[in-house]
């Protein structure tokens, strides 16, 4: 094995190209394991904890440019206010210790369906920025899935940010799990109310073998909150539409049976999870939209 | 592969380290501190927990060539850390703990002991961060570290113990 440390962004592209096999490590809380467990014996580690670049996050117009090892320790601190889904996600990934070396970019690298970040940025709306000594490109984060722990990086791509919207609206997070902490995901939702384009966004992670959005989900829930002027008025979502959003999201599962729970279990899930985080967001809007109105 | 960093405050260089070692592999190991714990290896129990550049992390997780010209304070380093932390001369009597370590013993909080470095650091962090922490923020913070005799309640008292009497000191 050989250690890779560049001590640029253009050198680590550079080590990339000449070493496509090479395994980028940055917060190591995945590639370590598998390595502690001879999972992996990769031929070339490449060390991105040099690459200050990475550490930074910066507005572009709308979205949060998030470099791709900014730890969730810090996501939780900086960036609740634009990125409201993604912080509260972050904050059940593994422990205190995980949140301080574990980055987006390595959930998006690692591509596990269980990853945290994937239905916050499925919800919010997302692109990857993968670059290469060929050039940069964005890669819309519904398509960046391709299977499980499969992900649309060419073997000479590095993931450089995530560009994720900014919230114009309440967003949610929701996580199933044995306990409170140091939980993968059983299964996960996300929400995300986009009251500009009277639109909303999901994302459910650990019940498909990617994470996926529930598109006739969304699409039902815009149509029927634009039906009864619900974003207008600011009323409560009926019951009954709610129970329908959370079946039609149930519906975009497709899980397996394995050691964390039942497929019949994660449909269930999800369904009560995007019931309930619904009946969150919608809540803030509505006290949003009546403290807007009251002044 | 050669490894320089300095731990608890003292150079250290390491010779011959595999690429895909890790950091806790390199203390326990070659530089014999076997403070930090060896159990899950992959981030579940914190028994391994160090500060890397100040900051919490699982130890078994960092590629020891990921530590070149860091620093790193382990249990072991503890006291000292403390020490300099509060402003202190470097103590005389090598025995002396830091003010957690010794809540931990007069609160009852070590069983085993396997788990006790990694919640020392730990918690050593957190009172650094917030010296008066609710029951919550303890719980939180220790919440990446697994006591598998379950002493936890005897551990929460040792935080408290040991914010309790810095609010004193202090």
């Amino acid at each position: 094995m050989d250690f890779l440390r560049p001590g640029s962004w253009e050198e680590a592209l550079a080590a990339k190209a000449e070493h496509p096999t090479a395994v980028p490590i940055a917060g190591g809380t995945d590639v370590m394991v598998e390595i502690n467990f001879d999972h992996r014996r990769p031929e070339y580690l490449l060390d991105l904890n040099r690459i200050g670049d990475l550490y930074e996050w910066g507005d572009d117009a709308g979205d949060v440019r998030l470099g791709a090892a900014v730890p969730y320790t810090r996501i939780i601190e900086e960036l609740g206010g634009p990125l409201p889904g993604l912080a509260l996600a972050s904050r059940t990934v593994g422990s205190p210790q995980i949140r301080n070396r574990g980055s987006v970019g390595g959930n998006l690298g690692a591509a596990s369906p269980a990853g945290d970040a994937h239905p916050a940025l499925l919800a919010a709306g997302a692109d990857v920025e993968a670059a290469s000594v060929r050039g940069t490109r964005l890669i819309p984060v519904e398509e960046f899935y391709t299977g499980v722990k499969r992900n649309a990086l060419a073997p000479d791509e590095l993931i450089r940010a995530v560009r994720i919207r900014k919230a114009d609206g309440p967003q949610q997070f929701s996580k199933v799990g044995t306990r409170n902490a140091m939980v993968i995901a059983v299964c996960a939702f996300g929400l995300a109310l986009h009251p500009e384009t009277r639109t909303v966004r999901t994302g459910i992670g650990s019940a498909a073998p990617t994470p996926v959005r529930a598109r006739a989900a969304e699409d039902f829930l815009a149509a029927a909150l634009a039906d009864e002027g619900l974003w207008e008025s600011g009323a409560p979502v009926p019951p009954a539409l709610a129970r329908q959003f959370g079946e039609l999201a149930a519906g975009a599962c497709n899980p397996i049976d394995d050691v964390r729970g039942s497929a019949r279990y994660r449909r269930h899930a999800v369904a009560v999870m995007a019931r309930r985080t619904l009946g969150w967001a919608w809540d803030a809007y509505r006290g949003r939209e009546r403290t807007a109105r009251c002044a | 592969m050669r490894v320089n960093f300095t731990v608890n405050g003292r150079p250290q260089q390491a010779d011959d380290v595999w690429e895909g070692e890790s950091l806790l592999y390199v203390l326990r190991e070659r530089l014999g501190l076997p403070g930090s714990k060896n159990a899950c290896e992959q981030g579940e129990c914190g028994s391994c927990t160090v500060r890397l550049d100040g900051v919490p992390v699982c130890a078994c997780l960092v590629a020891a060539g990921q530590a070149e010209g860091r620093e790193v304070v382990t249990v072991e380093g503890l006291a000292a850390y403390a020490r300099h932390r509060a402003g202190r001369p470097p103590r005389e009597d090598p025995a002396e703990l830091s003010p957690v370590q010794q809540a931990f013993i007069d609160a009852g909080a070590v069983q085993c002991g396997f788990c006790t470095p990694g919640l020392l650091v730990a918690a050593d962090d957190l009172l650094e961060h917030n010296p008066d922490p609710s029951d919550a923020d303890i719980r939180e913070a220790l919440s990446g570290n697994l006591c598998r005799c379950t002493g936890y309640e005897k551990i929460l008292d040792a935080v408290r113990l040991a914010a309790a009497r810095a609010g004193e000191a202090g």
